[in-house]
């Protein structure tokens, strides 16, 4: 039956061209927007670390005193003694202390002029954690953190830019005014959302070199940059004794006990730091919080993706109720051909499917225009200067969801359309005949 | 023209016709919010900066000491004022549209920030760069030398400043802001002039009210006031002086490092900072032109279904007396009614969804007068689609009547 019913739905759609060219490039055209613009938000909603970004915590407190009664959140970074405390308490499994900055780089024996890169200050632990990929070497040891090592781990790019690509373990590079040894070379790796750098560039690369924390408070003293202060500091070049917050921390808790024994930690030290005066707030501000609760919290779609995406879901109705018209119109006017198949023996529901049938041949058709749509809605966004563009492609879960929702929503026009052409009463078209 | 009829025909097709004024409802409802967020766009992307753009550039280098900041500045500034057709260099912190360099709290009180005012820029500028921005007092008087202070900090314990008019009347309304001082945590600062305009370097990112919250301070160059060069050429010169300068950078001082990406004319600087704004417009009039083409579509389409589905009824009404011009007019009059409902429905829609965007973005209230021009339209886009089908309508013979369909 189902042959039959798609046979006469591609005659009738052969019938009257323009109408069915309509109705098509309706649905494609609302169906292309709203899967362009959702791919963008379910790409830029993605996890940066699928597996692990339920056991890697961000914790927070608030150092600010006094307190601003406007504020109800910490800040997304910590002040150095905090941090540092926090750090060396080793409560957790794993953990990173984390704050980044721009430093000079040479490689002096290459003869090309330095350059401008952005280095983060990170401990050992940074690159077990969040399952860095190295193409050659290692990250460095505890010991080297213990020790200010003068060491250093680099980028793809940066081995790439500096030594060719080639294995550069063991080669030196000059970092402001101190050479350190290369140790680790990345695999090309770009966490997106960059979810471990909790300042406002969700998209960014990741920072070039990677150096020893301890060393390179040392190597790059006075670049260092606050993410605020609540003071403005004595000198703005050394951070570490003011009242500022610039750096930050990441802990790996693999189990619920282990996550609430770090929380009641943090707590506990934030409760310590307020009775002691040096806190304003104290466990109200402390927020220990996964990945994607984190990367959720500081909004990870850009606002202007998400007026995109309802623009596009305002234009996809109002394609619908389109096509919703349309599809009535169609059907009505057969109302003679469905007069005679009824008086023929052919039960209402025979008269529904068939209808509903040829709205989802219509539905294939604006899935399939919609999809060529997608695909150049999505050249579009990667030609925008925007730091996501070049996320923007289309997998494999979202081109299927542009079939099923085009067939959705054309079966979905096509229910109350079909409803109504099955409720034709055949005497009154037999009579017309 | 009778609309008694129209209305009992139409409750015969109630479906079709509730299908439609839904359909010019939604249209009508983002038709009024899309113009609105592109003329809110619109009115971002025409801030007016206060500085002469088409004169102005910036040249940014870094990768020296502080110790050696004394030193880069003095060859800088005497290597890039040689270069031919450079009017003027002087050292700034940070141009409108460029990387943001001093964003800080101020308030009326000193210490913490009780009495806040709000989150300002701070423009610092070195000796001439008051004078090559092309900023325009209003009041008060002009940056004099002794004005220029070192700053110890990111800016002078005790400094004389100008600020932006917008600034004024925010902080001090209705008050002359002349003589009036304001502090940030312990530096002190004192208001000696107000200018025109001058926007902060992000604009777009701290609310349509404090676009031009911005002080420009008077700083002596060294220390954090380095290494940043407003640059002033003829505007036909400006790319062949920047682009001299950039090439010079390896030869003034070898040492430092030009930053490529904030090294630009501010007219660059600002095209760019923009250009996501710029998309978003083109982006918002493809849709809304999409979208009206759709719905005329869907107008067509219905139309035409129903001249063909009353042939016969047309035929009759031609055969006994009605003129083509009354036929014509039922279909223009049916489908103005079907609109109008349907616009009636969107603007309470449009109200909605102005509000649901309110909460999302900060979005100020949907003027009214956006709805009657909204319902114009969409009247106009009927009209025009209805026209095709009802003068087919109009064109149907008498004779028809006395045929069987």
């Amino acid at each position: 039956m189902f042959a039959y019913y798609l046979d006469l739905a591609l005659r009738s759609l052969r019938r009257n061209k323009v109408l069915t060219a309509l109705m098509v490039l309706a649905i494609a055209v609302g169906i292309g927007a709203s899967m362009t613009t959702l791919t963008v938000v379910h790409l830029l909603s993605g996890d940066p670390i699928p597996g692990k970004s339920s056991v890697l915590y961000f914790p927070q407190l608030d150092p600010e005193n006094p307190a601003r009664p406007d504020h109800t959140e910490p800040y997304p970074a910590m002040d150095y003694r905090s941090a540092m405390d926090l750090w060396s308490a080793h409560r957790a499994d794993r953990q990173a202390i984390i704050t980044s900055s721009s430093v000079k780089v040479r490689a002096r024996d290459t003869g090309r002029p330095p350059l401008i890169l952005g280095m983060l200050s990170t401990s050992a632990d940074f690159f077990p954690m969040f399952e860095v990929p190295f193409q050659y070497g290692s990250g460095w040891s505890a010991q080297d953190d213990a020790r200010h090592a003068r060491v250093a781990v680099i980028s793809h790019d940066l081995n790439d830019k500096l030594f060719s690509g080639e294995d550069s373990v063991g080669r030196t590079v000059r970092v402001r005014d101190t050479d350190v040894r290369i140790v680790g070379v990345l695999k090309p790796w770009r966490p997106t959302p960059l979810f471990y750098d909790p300042w406002a560039r969700n998209f960014s690369k990741t920072e070039d070199v990677f150096l020893p924390f301890t060393s390179s408070m040392e190597i790059n003293e006075g670049n260092f940059q606050a993410f605020t202060c609540w003071h403005v500091p004595d000198d703005t070049h050394h951070l570490q004794n003011a009242d500022c917050v610039w750096v930050w921390l990441w802990a790996e808790l693999d189990s619920p006990a282990k996550v609430s024994s770090y929380t009641r930690f943090v707590t506990d030290y934030a409760q310590q730091q307020k009775a002691a005066g040096r806190f304003a707030t104290g466990k109200e501000h402390v927020r220990v919080r996964d990945v994607m609760t984190m990367l959720t919290e500081r909004g990870m779609v850009p606002g202007d993706v998400r007026l995109q995406a309802w623009l596009a879901s305002a234009f996809l109705a109002i394609c619908l109720f389109n096509a919703v018209g349309l599809l009535l119109a169609k059907f009505l006017r057969r109302s003679g051909e469905i007069g005679v198949r009824r008086a023929l023996g052919a039960s209402r529901r025979a008269i529904f499917a068939q209808c509903l049938v040829e709205a989802g041949v219509i539905g294939l058709l604006g899935g399939f225009f919609g999809w060529l749509l997608t695909l150049a809605g999505l050249w579009l966004v990667r030609q925008q200067p925007v730091d996501y563009a070049h996320l923007a492609h289309l997998d494999i879960g979202m081109f299927l969801a542009t079939f099923v929702m085009a067939i959705a929503a054309s079966l979905l026009a096509g229910v109350i359309p079909a409803l109504r052409a099955s409720r034709v009463v055949p005497a009154w078209q037999l009579k017309a005949l | 023209m009778q609309i008694r009829p129209i209305l009992a025909a139409l409750r015969r097709h109630r479906l079709a016709t509730l299908l439609i004024a839904m359909e010019v409802a939604l249209a009508c409802a983002v038709l009024c919010n899309a113009c609105f967020l592109v003329a809110q766009r619109w009115n971002l992307i025409r801030i007016n900066s206060g500085v002469d753009e088409s004169a102005l550039a910036v040249l940014t280098v870094n990768g020296f000491e502080s110790s050696q900041a004394a030193d880069v500045n003095a060859r800088m500034l005497a290597g890039l004022r040689g270069i031919a057709g450079m009017q003027s260099v002087s050292l700034i912190n940070q141009v409108p549209f460029g990387p943001q360099a001093g964003a800080a709290g101020i308030s009326r009180d000193p210490g913490s920030f009780k009495n806040k005012i709000g989150v300002v820029d701070f423009v610092l500028g070195g000796p001439g760069t008051y004078e090559a921005l092309g900023l325009k007092l209003v009041e008060g008087r002009l940056p004099q030398p002794d004005d220029y202070r070192p700053a110890t900090n990111f800016a002078p314990p005790d400094a004389q400043v100008l600020v932006s008019r917008a600034l004024a009347n925010h902080a001090w309304p209705g008050e002359s802001p002349l003589g009036k001082e304001f502090w940030c945590d312990k530096l002190h600062f004192r208001v000696i002039g107000v200018v025109d305009h001058l926007a902060r370097a992000h604009p777009r990112d701290w609310g349509a009210q404090a676009v031009e919250w911005a002080v420009f301070t008077p700083v002596l160059p060294g220390g954090s006031l380095a290494g940043t060069y407003l640059l002033r050429a003829n505007p036909a010169d400006l790319p062949r002086v920047l682009r001299t300068a950039r090439d010079a950078v390896a030869k003034i001082a070898p040492d430092v490092v030009l930053d490529q990406e904030n090294s630009r004319t501010i007219g660059d600087l600002r095209a760019d900072y923009f250009k996501s704004d710029r998309i978003m417009i083109d982006l918002l009039i493809g849709v809304i032109v999409t979208m009206l083409g759709v719905t005329a579509l869907g107008i067509v389409g219905l139309a035409s279904f129903w001249v063909q589905q009353r042939r016969r009824q047309i035929g009759i009404r031609r055969a006994i007396g009605a003129t083509r011009a009354d036929i014509l007019h039922y279909f223009q009059t049916e489908n103005f009614l079907i609109v109008t409902g349907g616009i009636v429905l969107g603007m309470v829609l449009a109200y909605g969804l102005n509000l649901l965007l309110m909460t999302q973005y900060e979005l100020p209230r949907l003027p009214l007068f956006y709805l009657p021009i909204g319902a114009l339209v969409l009247w106009g886009l009927g009209q025009l689609a209805v026209l095709g089908p009802a003068l087919r309508a109009a064109a149907v013979p008498p004779v028809v009547a006395t045929r069987s369909v």
